[in-house]
């Protein structure tokens, strides 16, 4: 067991360019489940290999265990990786490539074939150590590719997007799986994914890069509920977070906390529920919003439209609720939205970094007067 | 003509010069050889007689011939070993981007885009007996006697290594080329992983990288037998089978009888004894060929 700590990690691949990673801190805990996540070319991938040793830093440090690790070759770092496209050495069999890394060590072999059965019972591909890699299916390789990395129990383990080749629906259950698996062997795991349902679902906590650099490092609630900047925001949430310039501030609430509260137009009654929930919550900031379409995705409604008057007029907004909420929206009607005033984010537009609340009827208000919790 | 009665057509006719092709100046020739080598003719002789099998066997009986036919099994065997290693190390070492690789490559490619008689010619200067640069540099080295420089084509064993030298130098830019590509087609992650999995260099080698490597190793080693075995033009270039015979191959010797010595009958009879050698050796191939598809 051990925890992985990078110092001011940084690498440039070709002089001159910007680097893929960036002066890079992170600190693992013992036994987490640590997700790095961000688009493609966020530079996790890097990050991971240079923790591998894969790939040599241009600067900074990596420490194993409280020790810089950067001269020492993969096989002396004690570590388990599992690749994208799981890297199954495809001449052997489904053994051979379980068994590849304790000969690699020297283990005699009936220690070896202790471990193996070990292994092989722990993700349950007993019956497949006779086949070659290509007469497996997807979800079988990619139990084989985790079985040869924790058959000789590493300290810690890499895995590289190990879900993204698999199904949509295989994806679910194996993520269920592999989170359970990392509970019980309880061995640190930095996870790269550039899918956010994953981070969210499987992060103890979740490190959300781009171009290079950490943007913030918090549990999965942390970075959605408090997004650190535009980015984050705007990465995490499918729909992303509205972000609506407003002068030097970008004002931010998430399409879930962006209701229908139809009664303000004069139409049907606000579903009572949702006003007894939010008693105690904090005021209501009421927007007007013109429905251009809606999305029906089965379990929620998605709303595309526009704000209209006060100072918000004219910019783009999404809702989203669920479909048991039964409201009809026409296109191109308008109708009374709003937002808890404790879920607007506040940006500083220059840098998009979170920055304190500003008042926001101050100059006209944005669509109607202030409704006090009920 | 209408687009599909064109189409019918257009298989065929692009076909077609190449079956010419291989008809007249493959099939043919195998045919005349079948002939001659049953028939007693000779360069010039105008009869023909059928003399049954008698060819085979008086060839099989000459000493020179079996000679030749187990040169031509060591001659081939060596150079294909030394070209598979000398390949292997060339294109582990060209695999991996540096500074000038172009202009390695290039040089490297040399030696096959050389026609193969004119670079034998400059071996044969290079081994000469009276001018051989490299007893020149010996000598200066003191590695050799002034007085009796190792004669590179004069002994038999030098001649034979000489001969397999210069062609595994020949044969070699082509099994670098064919092993490059199956060297960069490995996909990356997998040494990777077995990097990662605390394999050592030998170990990633031996046990991963060159077993991936085999059906495409298959390939450059089924194509240098074919070349090697039926090539005759350093050996016929730089001893012409000598000394005593002792460098001759098949595809010499036959040559040396059948033109040379205007026994074509018995000259079309040892170049026959190639001809199980090869068939062998195509079918390998085609087997090799058709695995590599399918896996």
């Amino acid at each position: 067991m051990a925890i992985v700590q990078t110092r001011g990690l940084t690498k440039v691949f070709k002089k001159g360019d910007a680097g893929a990673v960036v002066n890079v801190d992170l600190d693992s805990r013992e036994g987490e489940f640590l997700v790095l996540l961000g688009p493609s070319g966020s530079g996790k991938t890097t990050l991971l290999r240079m923790i591998a040793g894969l790939e040599e830093p241009t600067s900074g440090e990596i420490l194993i265990g409280g020790r810089v690790v950067n001269d020492l070759t993969p096989r002396e770092r004690r570590i388990a990786m599992v690749f994208q496209s799981y890297a199954l050495y495809p001449h052997l069999s489904v053994l051979g490539n379980i068994s590849f890394p304790l000969k690699a060590q020297g283990v005699p072999a009936p220690e070896r074939q202790k471990k193996v059965e070990w292994a092989a019972g722990l993700l349950g591909i007993g019956h497949l150590l006779a086949r070659k890699p290509r007469e497996l299916s997807g979800g079988e390789r990619q139990r084989v590719a985790l079985a040869r990395a924790i058959v000789r129990e590493p300290a810690l383990f890499l895995l590289d997007e190990p879900l993204s080749n698999l199904d949509a629906k295989l994806r679910a259950s194996a993520r269920t799986e592999l989170e359970q698996f990392q509970k019980r062997v309880a061995t640190t795991t930095i996870y790269v994914t550039h899918d956010q349902v994953e981070a969210m679902a499987m992060g103890d906590r979740v490190v959300v890069m781009n171009k290079g650099s950490v943007r913030q490092i918090g549990t999965p609630a942390e970075v959605y509920d408090d997004p650190a900047d535009t980015f984050v925001a705007a990465f995490l949430g499918s729909p992303p977070m509205n972000l609506i310039e407003q002068g030097d501030v970008i004002v931010g609430f998430r399409p879930e906390h962006f209701f229908p509260v139809t009664h303000l137009a004069g139409a049907a009654a606000v579903p009572e529920d949702l006003l007894a929930d939010d008693r105690g919550r904090g005021p209501y900031v009421p927007l007007r919003f013109r429905i251009s379409h809606e999305e029906y995705l089965g379990a929620e409604r998605i709303l595309y439209g526009e704000l209209e008057g006060g100072r918000f007029d004219g910019k783009k907004a999404v809702s989203r609720m669920s479909s048991t909420h039964g409201a009809r929206f026409e296109s191109g009607s308008l109708h009374a939205f709003a937002v808890r005033e404790p879920d607007l984010k506040f940006f500083d537009r220059e840098k998009g970094t979170r920055r304190e609340p500003v008042p926001l009827d101050s100059s006209g208000g944005p669509g109607g007067p202030r409704i006090p919790p009920a | 003509m209408s687009a599909l009665g064109r189409q019918r057509w257009l298989g065929p006719a692009m076909f077609l010069p190449a079956i010419l092709y291989v008809v007249a100046l493959v099939g043919v020739p195998f045919v005349l050889a079948f002939i001659y080598a049953v028939g007693d003719v000779k360069v010039g002789s105008v009869g023909y007689h059928f003399v049954g099998l008698s060819n085979f066997t008086s060839v099989m009986e000459s000493p020179a011939f079996r000679r030749a036919l187990r040169n031509s099994f060591v001659f081939t065997i060596c150079s294909q070993i030394l070209v598979l290693i000398g390949a292997n190390i060339l294109a582990l070492a060209l695999k991996n981007a540096f500074r000038g690789r172009r202009f390695v490559r290039f040089l490297i490619l040399l030696p096959w885009v050389a026609p193969v008689s004119i670079g034998s010619i400059g071996w044969k200067w290079i081994l000469d007996s009276l001018y051989s640069v490299i007893n020149w540099v010996l000598i200066r080295l003191h590695l050799a006697n002034e007085f009796s420089p190792p004669m590179w084509l004069g002994e038999p064993s030098l001649a034979m290594m000489s001969v397999i030298l210069v062609h595994t130098w020949h044969m070699l830019p082509f099994a670098t080329v064919i092993l490059l590509a199956g060297w960069t087609a490995i996909p990356k992650d997998i040494p990777e992983a077995a990097a990662v999995d605390g394999a050592r260099f030998f170990r990633r080698l031996f046990q991963i990288e060159l077993p991936m490597m085999l059906p495409i190793i298959n390939v450059a080693v089924l194509f240098g037998v074919i070349f090697t075995f039926t090539d005759m033009t350093v050996v016929y270039i730089l001893t012409r089978g000598g000394p005593y015979d002792t460098t001759q191959v098949l595809p010499s010797l036959a040559f040396f009888t059948g033109i040379l010595g205007s026994d074509l009958a018995e000259g079309a009879a040892i170049s026959l004894f190639l001809v199980p050698v090869l068939a062998v050796v195509a079918w390998l191939m085609l087997r090799t060929a058709h695995r590599a598809e399918i896996t």
